[in-house]
């Protein structure tokens, strides 16, 4: 910080000055807390790591790397293996990023690409952002209540005419991947749609006057020049969704069927992890609970993986075209 | 494209007849912004392979008239536009006629630099992919970058991105941009504000070439600026009369007559820095 003052220059008569001391105490302050409350930040992520994977060294000692790929869970023969609630927690999330993520930015687009009066706009905006606030256990309800008996019939009549396909090969009794996708869709979407609203937002007027300057039709400014200008705000947008999907937990419970299985089905019961902790953490014995520690723990490494890799995406595709705003 | 230029009367009261062929006539009646009367009746016309330069102090609905010619202002939801701008005899502002179609052939240079965020040659390439050209890619995007005479400073890094360059290398990126299509018609609103004097000189060297195959309308705010390339002068001022402001065309004629021998006492007063 600056500590020359020019005070050997005659300012007699004039207002202008040095910031007083109070605005550097200020601003040295304000710093102090930024810098307390980043560590504080990263040393509870160190922490909750460290304290899970304490919790989950026993069950890895014992179970090692097979607890990754094994498919049973049996507490009486104590076998535990989550790889079918691996698949079930991707598939569910990937299927949710995908309808939430192309309806998230479809909502986006037609927010800030003048196809709602600026009023309307807001309003709108404002009823997607109220979905977050939602309880998730009103979503698993819903579901059961609401969506599943809708879905059922559909599901069935997809079953029964299209069952070679994959995706439809079995039939939609109750609860299932489907349904519990389709509902965790629904609650990504306002993360997904304000985020790349923001992002569309903050693409500057002379750009989409360039884009309309040479002649451009209004989806054509949008596919080839709005949404690359806010390519990387709407990839972080997808990545911040799709990690909210991954560790969606309740409506998940409610919905997915618990059931350990692999299956492409759309229709199949299917598990997640974190809708496995749910469930099982109530009743588990301390045998249980060392092996749920370890899926917790697995859990926790997809999140962080997710999002580092979705960090580094954003980094790279920022880096390569935006200079400067 | 087929252009069959005609010459039409110019209409404006003090503008002197012009020579040449007239490609564009802008027949101004009433342009508003919600309520806001921003220019009011002034007959601009713009002549074929001629400079046209649009001066006044600000606020006087330079823009507001230079973006009329594109239809650029529809973008703005309270604009509206009364009378007529003739394009080759037929009129922009017709309901059958899709502003999309009027700023492919008439294209514009803003004044804030605005490339993409894309690379370079994408950036040049983009009017042209997007008029589903066929041809060899290359060379026009080469020819454009060239005409604008940045084809020797980015020819090493056209992968680069556009808004990785300097603002003088951006905005003659956006001419060659605005270029690459080769458009009837080129509009610039005030190139140059953003750039220092080296990269000016440049962008107006740039402007006497382009003129011999193209069209422009010019908007500047510096008067050396239009002494130096305009080959007509349009001076807009400003009617505070009716306790609005009130944009309109004082005078217009050939920029030696409109900076020596003005018609009008406003022009005068404004070409000799008496007010701005
Ligand atoms: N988008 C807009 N909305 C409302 N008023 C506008 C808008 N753009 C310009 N105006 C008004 O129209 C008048 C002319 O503006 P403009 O054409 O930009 O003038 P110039 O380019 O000569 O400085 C000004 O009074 C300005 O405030
Ligand atoms: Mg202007």
């Amino acid at each position: 910080m600056a500590s020359h003052h020019f005070d050997h220059v005659d300012r007699s008569g004039s207002v202008s000055g040095p910031p007083s001391a109070g605005d550097y105490i200020f601003d040295r302050g304000f710093r102090g807390v930024a810098w307390l409350s980043a560590v504080f930040i990263l040393a509870l992520v160190v922490y909750i790591v460290i304290e899970i994977g304490g919790k989950a060294l026993p069950a890895f000692s014992e179970y090692g790397f097979g607890f990754l790929t094994s498919t049973t869970w049996n507490v009486q023969t104590g076998q535990f293996g989550i790889l079918p609630e691996i698949w079930g927690t991707l598939y569910s999330s990937l299927l949710a990023l995908i309808i939430g993520g192309v309806f998230g930015v479809a909502i986006a687009i037609f927010l800030t690409q003048d196809f709602l009066h600026g009023h309307l706009a807001a309003v709108f905006r404002t009823i997607i952002e109220l979905l977050a606030a939602i309880p998730s256990v009103v979503y698993g309800l819903w579901g059961i209540y609401v969506l599943i008996p809708l879905l059922r019939p559909v599901a069935n009549w997809l079953h029964g005419e299209f069952g070679f396909v994959p995706f439809f090969g079995t039939s939609l009794s109750g609860p299932g991947l489907g349904p519990a996708a389709l509902v965790l869709a629904i609650m990504i979407l306002p993360t997904v749609a304000s985020i790349s609203v923001d992002a569309l937002h903050q693409v500057p007027y002379k750009v989409k006057e360039a884009a309309y300057g040479m002649g451009t039709t209004r989806w054509e400014a949008i596919l080839k020049v709005m949404l690359p200008t806010a390519g990387s705000g709407i990839l972080a947008a997808l990545v911040l969704g799709f990690g909210r999907a991954l560790g969606e937990t309740m409506a998940l419970a409610m919905l997915i069927g618990n059931s350990n299985q692999i299956s492409l089905s759309l229709f199949s019961p299917a598990n997640t992890l974190a809708a496995l902790l749910a469930s099982s953490f109530p009743e588990a014995g301390p045998v249980e609970v060392r092996a749920l520690m370890y899926a917790a723990l697995v859990l926790l490494a997809i999140t962080l993986i997710v999002n580092a890799i979705g960090l580094a995406v954003m980094k790279f595709a920022t880096r390569k075209f935006e200079a400067e705003r | 494209m087929n252009a069959t230029a005609e010459m039409t009367a110019a209409g404006a009261a003090s503008a002197s007849a012009p020579t040449g062929a007239i490609v564009m006539n802008c027949q101004i009646d009433k342009v508003f912004y919600g309520d806001f009367l921003a220019v009011r009746a002034s007959t601009v016309p713009i002549e074929k392979n001629k400079i046209t330069g649009f001066i006044g102090p600000s606020g006087c609905g330079k823009s507001t008239v230079l973006r009329s010619l594109n239809r650029m202002n529809d973008l703005i939801p309270i604009f509206r536009f009364e009378g007529k701008v003739t394009y080759h005899g037929q009129d922009i502002y017709d309901r059958k006629v899709d502003p999309v179609v009027v700023r492919r052939y008439i294209g514009m240079v803003f004044q804030q630099p605005n490339p993409f965020a894309m690379s370079i040659y994408d950036n040049v390439a983009f009017g042209l992919r997007l008029n589903g050209f066929k041809g060899n890619l290359d060379e026009r995007v080469e020819k454009a970058l060239k005409g604008a005479a940045c084809w020797n400073e980015v020819k090493d890094k056209l992968k680069n991105s556009g808004l990785s360059l300097s603002g003088g290398q951006q905005q003659r990126l956006c001419i060659a941009r605005a270029i690459a299509t080769e458009p009837d018609v080129l509009l610039m609103d005030e190139p140059c504000s953003a750039l220092d004097p080296i990269a000016t000189r440049r962008v107006e060297e740039l402007m006497l070439e382009l003129k011999e195959k193209y069209t422009i309308a010019l908007v500047t705010h510096n008067m050396q600026q239009a002494t130096r390339v305009a080959d007509t002068t349009a001076f807009f001022g400003v009617d505070i009369s009716q306790g609005s402001r009130t944009g309109y065309l004082v005078e217009m004629g050939p920029t030696r007559q409109i900076f020596e021998d003005p018609q009008e006492k406003l022009t005068g007063e404004y070409v000799r820095g008496e007010f701005s």
